[in-house]
C-alpha cells in the first residue's frame, strides 16, 4: 500500500532545509505521496527511511527480468485480476523445454523451430521467449554442454532447471552473463541455490509443495536479500494449478500478502503427455495469471494459436486496436479490380481482408483512419462520413490505380453515399453488404463495366 | 504463518435454465461463483458443448473440419445423429446458414422441415440458429417456433430488432431464446430487460454476447463475459444473471489461418491440429470467462475441451 503524505513526513528529517526544491519537508512528503517527486531529491533522508519508503511503494507483484539485451523478458508487475479493469502488463513468457537426455536431433529441432516460428501481426512480432534447459541425468558436464549449445544458438532467455546446486553451478558457469532464471530453490536446497543466485545476480524460482511452503521459502529468501523471485506452487493437476494461480494473484493484490507478491511459472509440460492438451493448458495460464509457461515442444500449429491467445489477453482493453490507414492489395489486384473501403478498426480490417481473400477476387482495400473505431461507431461519431472517406480515398492514390470509377462502401455506411459521390465528383458509390461474411458473394457478382 | 485464501463474497447467482424436451431435460447455469472458482462457490451444472449441424452442405469449409462429417454433410438429421452417436454430443446446434438471402435464400418452409427432421432424429436439446438477417430470421424462426411446439428449442439469435416477434413466439410456443447483442454488456442488459417486460420467463432466456475467434477480437468478447459475470455475481445485477451461450465455431473456422494448407503456410504447422487448437483454445478462453454452452464443430476440439471441463471440475 502506498503511504500517505503524513506517513512519509514522519520518515523525513523535518529540518525544512529546502534543498529538495520545495520549502518544507511536509511539502516534499506531499509531492512524494502524489508521485510528483523522487525521494533522491532529498540528500538527508536516512537509510532506514529509504528502505521503508521503497518497501511501501513497491508494486504488489514484483517485476522480474530474465535475460539480457533486446530479448530481455519482464514478468510480473500485474495490478488487477481482470483484464477489463486495467491492461495486463507483462505478457506470459513462453518457454520450450530441452533436456540433456534428448537426442541431438530433438534439441536441434526445437532450436530451429524457436528461431523460425515468428509471426507478424498488427505490427507486432509474435514468438516464443525462452529455453528451459533441464538436467535429467544429473551430470554437470552434460548440462553445461547443453546450456552452452543453447546459448550459442539463440538470443532467447534461458531457464536452468535442476534441483542439484552442483549441476546448477555448471549451468551458470556457461550462461550467467545471460541472466538466466534459476529453477528451482526448494526446501532442501534453498541455501546453496540462494547463494548461486546472489553470486551471479540471477532471478531465482521457488518451488514448494503448496503455497504455505512457498511462502516460507520466499520469506526466508527475501530476508536474505533476494527479491527477484518466481513462484512454482508445485501443483501439477489442472484444477489445483488453476486455483493456485488465482490464490497467488489474489493474495498479492487483495491482501498485499508479500510472500506471494511474485510472478509465477507454470509447467504444462509436467501436467500431461498429450501435446494438444498441453498447449491448451498453457493458454489457461496465459489468461489466468501465469508469468511463464514451460512447454515440452513448440510446433507451428501449437505456438501460433497460443501466441494469438497471449496477444488477445494482453491487449489494452481501453484502446481499440488500429490498422494503419492506406491501400491494401489483396490477391494481386489490377486496374480493373474492385475498390472497397472500410474503417481501421483492426478487427474490421482482419475480417474484411480475410473475406476478400476467401472470395479469390483480387481487390483493393482502402483503410480510412477512424481512430480504431468500427464502421458503425465511426459513422455515428462523424469519422466515417462522406468528405472524410472521400479525402482519404483521394490521398491514398487509389484514384490513379484503377481505370473504373467505382468504390464499394460498407452496408452500414449506406447513408454516406450521397456525400461521398459529391466529394469524389464523377465516381459511382456502390453500397456493399452489411455483414462481411457476404463479401465473397458480393465480389463474385461485381463487374467492372 | 499459514496463507489464508482471499475469497470473494458473492451476492448473486446465475439462473438455472432447463433445456430440451421434457423427456430429456438438461440444465445449464446455476453458478454461484466465477468460472471454476470452486473453492468459494458452486457450478451445479458443468458447461455443455453443442455440436454444429448445417442445413445445407457447407461449401467453403476447411478440409480439417469437413473430414469427420463427409458421410453426413448432405443430411442434417444424419449429421445430428452422428454427432450424438459417435461423438457423444450433449446438444445439437442447427445452423440455418442457407436461409441467408445472400446465400441460397432457402425458404421458411424448408427450414421448418429441416428443423423437424433434426429434432425427430435426436433426444438431446436442439439449438436453432438463424442467418443473422433481421427480416429473414424473424420470418424463419417464428415459423419454426410455431411448428415445433413442445420441443423447447433454443432459438437464436434474438436481437433487439427481432425480440418482440420472436419473444412473443417463444412465450406462445414455449421455447428458449438466445438474446443476442453485439459485444456490449449494457446492450445485453437492455435486451434482457426488454424480454422480461415482454413476459419471457427468466428460465427461457440465454445470453449470446456475440463471440469471435482467437486473434480476431476475442478479447472484447472475453472481457464482456467477465464483466457480465462480475455484475451478475457480485453486484446483484439481476438482469445479467443468465447462462451464456457462445456460438464460436463458425467464426473460428472462417478465418484464413484456419483454412490455409501446410504448403501455403509452412510456419503454421499441421492444418488439422492448428484448426483444432484454434477452436479448442477459443472455447477454453470463453469457458474461463463464463460460457455455459459452447457451440463447437471439430470432434477433436470438443474432446479436448470436454476433458478440460472435467479436469477443472474434478478434485
Ligand atoms: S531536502 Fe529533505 S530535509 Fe530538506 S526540506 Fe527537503 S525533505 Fe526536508
Amino acid at each position: 500500500m502506498a503511504l500517505t503524505g503524513i506517513q512519509i513526513y514522519k520518515l523525513l528529517p523535518k529540518t525544512n532545509c529546502g534543498e529538495c526544491g520545495v520549502p518544507t519537508c511536509l511539502a516534499f512528503a506531499m509531492s512524494l505521496a502524489a508521485a510528483k517527486a523522487e525521494l533522491a531529491a532529498c540528500p538527508y533522508v536516512s537509510e532506514e527511511a529509504k528502505a521503508e519508503l521503497a518497501d511501501a511503494s513497491a508494486p504488489p507483484i514484483r517485476v522480474v527480468e530474465i535475460g539480457t539485451g533486446e530479448r530481455k523478458l519482464k514478468i510480473g508487475g500485474e495490478t488487477v485480476l481482470f483484464r477489463h479493469e486495467k491492461t495486463f502488463i507483462n505478457p506470459t513468457g513462453i518457454a520450450v523445454l530441452v533436456t540433456d537426455e534428448m537426442s541431438d536431433e530433438d534439441v536441434a529441432g526445437r532450436l530451429e523451430r524457436f528461431k523460425t516460428l515468428e509471426y507478424e501481426r498488427v505490427g507486432l512480432t509474435l514468438r516464443a521467449d525462452l529455453f528451459a534447459v533441464k538436467s535429467l541425468s544429473g551430470d554437470a558436464g552434460k548440462f553445461e554442454a547443453l546450456v552452452t549449445k543453447v546459448k550459442s544458438q539463440t538470443d532467447g532467455g534461458i531457464i536452468l532447471m535442476t534441483e542439484d546446486p552442483g549441476v546448477m553451478e555448471a549451468g551458470l558457469k556457461a550462461c550467467a552473463d545471460r541472466k538466466p532464471l534459476i529453477f528451482a530453490a526448494t526446501k532442501e536446497n534453498a541455501e546453496p541455490m540462494a547463494a548461486l543466485a546472489k553470486e551471479h545476480g540471477c532471478p531465482l524460482a521457488v518451488k514448494g509443495d503448496g503455497l504455505d511452503e512457498v511462502s516460507e521459502l520466499t520469506t526466508k529468501l527475501t530476508e536474505g536479500g533476494l527479491n527477484d523471485l518466481v513462484i512454482d506452487s508445485g501443483a501439477r493437476t489442472i484444477r489445483k494449478a488453476f486455483e493456485d494461480q488465482v490464490f497467488i494473484r489474489r493474495g498479492a493484490l487483495l491482501k498485499k500478502y508479500k510472500p506471494l507478491g511474485f510472478p509465477t511459472i507454470a509447467l504444462p509440460c509436467e501436467m500431461t503427455d498429450d501435446f494438444m492438451q498441453e498447449t491448451l493448458i498453457a493458454s489457461m495460464f496465459v489468461a489466468k495469471y501465469g508469468g511463464i509457461v514451460v512447454l515440452s515442444d513448440i510446433q507451428g500449429h501449437s505456438l501460433f494459436p497460443l501466441l494469438l491467445a497471449r496477444m488477445n489477453v494482453y491487449t489494452d482493453p481501453q484502446r481499440p486496436m488500429a490498422t494503419s490507414p492506406g491501400i491494401y492489395e489483396i490477391g494481386g489486384p489490377n486496374e480493373d479490380s474492385p475498390v472497397l473501403v472500410t474503417s481501421n478498426f483492426s478487427l474490421t480490417y482482419f475480417i474484411v481482408s480475410g473475406e476478400i481473400e476467401a472470395s479469390r477476387v483480387p481487390a483493393w482495400l482502402i483503410i480510412v483512419d477512424t481512430e480504431g473505431l468500427s464502421v458503425l461507431t465511426a459513422w455515428a461519431a462523424g469519422k466515417f462520413v462522406g468528405d472524410v472517406v472521400g479525402i482519404s480515398l483521394k490521398k491514398s492514390g487509389i484514384l490513379d490505380k484503377v481505370r473504373h470509377k467505382k468504390v464499394v462502401i460498407p452496408g452500414y455506411a449506406a447513408a454516406i453515399s450521397g456525400d461521398l459521390e459529391e466529394e469524389l465528383g464523377d465516381w459511382e458509390v456502390l453500397v456493399g453488404p452489411r455483414e462481411s461474411a457476404h463479401i465473397p458473394a458480393y465480389l463474385k457478382e461485381w463487374k467492372v463495366g | 504463518m499459514a496463507f489464508e485464501i482471499p475469497k470473494i463474497l458473492y451476492n448473486g447467482a446465475i439462473k438455472e435454465n432447463p433445456l430440451g424436451k421434457e423427456s430429456n431435460r438438461i440444465t445449464v447455469g446455476g453458478e454461484t461463483c466465477y468460472p471454476f472458482h470452486l473453492f468459494e462457490g458452486n457450478m451445479p451444472h458443468p458447461p455443455k458443448i453443442a455440436m454444429e449441424v448445417y442445413d445445407a452442405t457447407p461449401e467453403d469449409w476447411a478440409q480439417a473440419a469437413l473430414d469427420p462429417f463427409t458421410d453426413v454433410v448432405h443430411d442434417p438429421a444424419a449429421w445430428a445423429q452422428k454427432c450424438v452417436a459417435s461423438y457423444g454430443a450433449e446438444m445439437i446446434a442447427l445452423q440455418l446458414a442457407s436461409t441467408d438471402p445472400n446465400a441460397q435464400n432457402t425458404t421458411a418452409e424448408q427450414a421448418v422441415e429441416t428443423t423437424k427432421k433434426v429434432a425427430a432424429a435426436i433426444e438431446v436439446p436442439l439449438i436453432v440458429w438463424g442467418c443473422c438477417n433481421v427480416e429473414k430470421d424473424t420470418e424463419v424462426l417464428k415459423r419454426i417456433a410455431e411448428e415445433c411446439t413442445g420441443e423447447n428449442l433454443i432459438l437464436g439469435p434474438v436481437e433487439e430488432d427481432t425480440h418482440k416477434a420472436l419473444g412473443a413466439a417463444a412465450i406462445a410456443y414455449q421455447h428458449t431464446i438466445a438474446a443476442s447483442t453485439p459485444i456490449d454488456i449494457n446492450l445485453a442488459k437492455q435486451l434482457n430487460i426488454l424480454l422480461g417486460n415482454l413476459g419471457v420467463p427468466d428460465e427461457r432466456i440465454l445470453v449470446d454476447p456475440t463471440v469471435t475467434g482467437l486473434g480476431y477480437g476475442l478479447e472484447y468478447c472475453y472481457s464482456v463475459m467477465e464483466r457480465d459475470r462480475m455484475a451478475a455475481l457480485t453486484q446483484e445485477d439481476e438482469r445479467l444473471q443468465f447462462p451464456i451461450v457462445c456460438n464460436l465455431a463458425k467464426d473460428v473456422w472462417k478465418v484464413k489461418e484456419a483454412k490455409l494448407s501446410d504448403e501455403d503456410a509452412p510456419l503454421l504447422g499441421d492444418p488439422t491440429k492448428r484448426g483444432v487448437l484454434l477452436e479448442a483454445m477459443t472455447a477454453l478462453l470463453f469457458l474461463l470467462a463464463g460460457g455455459d454452452i459452447l457451440i463447437m464443430r471439430h470432434p477433436d476440439a470438443i474432446q479436448l475441451v470436454r476433458g478440460f471441463i472435467n479436469d477443472l471440475m474434478g478434485s
